[in-house]
């Protein structure tokens, strides 16, 4: 019997068709000896389908802590008892974080806020920082301020936000184990009227928060279904005072797994390290993610946590030859 | 008396120092109150309300 990576040298990487949840499932579950092969062929499909260039980009919150959501896993809850305080940063300080995130290379700068979804001061905030941003510095301005109305998606695409980052965080059937005051059908529908705005969506979750493999392979599914043009792929960073606060940090091998099995779920897709990498698979880890299917990088610093430095990915980048994507080959 | 700037609880912590490479102090030293703090993608600040700016 041919095994997975078999099948996925033809159904994916020759015709770019990502694997179904059976096929993920196996290749999360791949023994040790064979997480190499499956790095090496994420990272040809990755090659095939995206190309060498690598997508950079800077994040930086806006909004700080004090959240109504309990996401289980997030520093940022108001109902928890983390020591995040609530803080907002000025425009000032925003168009410098824009800068310093161009002065890299990166194309893309995401401003984040810790909320449900924004009220009226936020979207002021927004309006004024993007057009501060953009009058000041060339980069591609990203948002994730959480669930949105029609009427704020509008105002998002006027102001010239390109894309919109909304994670589904983890499969629809562990959601519920994770966030109680928010469902993932309202996620969805947030990503729908994105979708719709022509704005590109960017969405994915956070791996290692207690789901099963069966519900790993069944999340990389659901993204699949939803085809964002982007997915940031996290891994869970235990934070003091969070009711996750005391999960074990993942094991390298399964976030391994992980990475190869997302990227053959998502032949086509920017898949981006995002938090947590640093933690979980240590300095090396960035280079056996971006030879393992990953074509993407936050650089710097995260938004409550800090990143390694960004000239060390860029360095890293050279070495492997793989071009930091242009700012022009993304408009 | 000093307090350990990442759990608040007195003292020196081997394990919190080491997570400090990844992350900003949360607590003031002397006071022990949470620290007002904003990460951006090249630094970091923290301010106490008691103590004024904290440095790296
Ligand atoms: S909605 Fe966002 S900021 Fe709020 S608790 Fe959930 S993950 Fe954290
Ligand atoms: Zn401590
Ligand atoms: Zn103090």
């Amino acid at each position: 019997m041919a095994s997975i990576l078999d099948h996925a040298r033809i159904t994916v990487l020759e015709q770019g068709v990502g694997l179904t949840q059976a096929g993920i499932l196996e290749v999360l579950q791949l023994p040790d000896d064979e997480i190499e092969a499956a790095l090496q062929l994420a990272h040809e499909v990755r090659m095939r389908w995206c190309g060498p260039e690598v997508e950079v980009e800077g994040i930086v919150s806006l909004k700080t802590g004090g959240c109504p959501e309990d996401c289980h896993f997030c520093s940022q809850s108001g109902l928890f008892s983390s020591p995040v305080r609530s803080v907002w940063l000025d425009i000032p300080s925003l168009v410098e974080a824009a800068k310093q995130t161009a002065a890299t290379g990166a194309s893309e700068f995401c401003i984040v806020a810790a909320v449900r979804g924004p009220d009226a001061k936020l979207m002021k905030q927004m309006r004024d920082g993007v057009a501060a941003i953009k009058a000041a510095v060339d980069i591609n301005v990203a948002a994730s301020l959480g669930m949105l109305t029609q009427e704020q998606v509008d105002d998002l695409v006027s102001m010239g936000v390109h894309r919109y980052n909304h994670n589904l965080e983890t499969c629809q059937s562990y959601f519920p184990n994770v966030v109680s005051t928010h469902t993932w059908e309202e996620r969805w529908t947030t990503l729908k009227m994105v979708r719709e705005s022509g704005m590109e969506v960017c969405c994915g979750g956070i791996i290692g928060l207690g789901e099963t493999l069966e519900q790993r392979a069944e999340f990389a599914a659901q993204l699949a279904q939803l085809q964002p043009h982007e997915v940031p792929l996290n891994f869970l960073n235990p934070r003091p005072g969070t009711p996750l606060g005391d999960r074990p940090v993942m094991d390298p091998k399964d976030a391994l797994r992980a990475i190869a099995a997302f990227r053959l779920a998502l032949p086509k897709t920017i898949l981006r390290y995002a938090g947590g990498r640093e933690i979980t698979l240590g300095d090396l880890g960035t280079r056996d993610g971006l030879l393992g299917g990953i074509n993407a990088v936050i650089v710097g610093n995260y938004l409550t946590t800090l990143g390694r430095p960004a000239t060390a990915d860029l360095e890293l980048l050279q070495e492997l030859k793989m071009p930091v994507k242009a700012l022009s080959a993304t408009l | 008396m000093t307090y350990c700037d990442r759990c608040g609880d007195e003292g020196v912590h081997e394990a919190c120092a080491q997570a400090r490479a990844l992350e900003p102090p949360r607590y003031c030293r002397h006071c022990r109150r949470r620290l007002k703090v904003q990460v951006v993608p090249s630094g970091w600040s923290a301010t106490c309300v008691e103590h004024g700016a904290i440095d790296g």
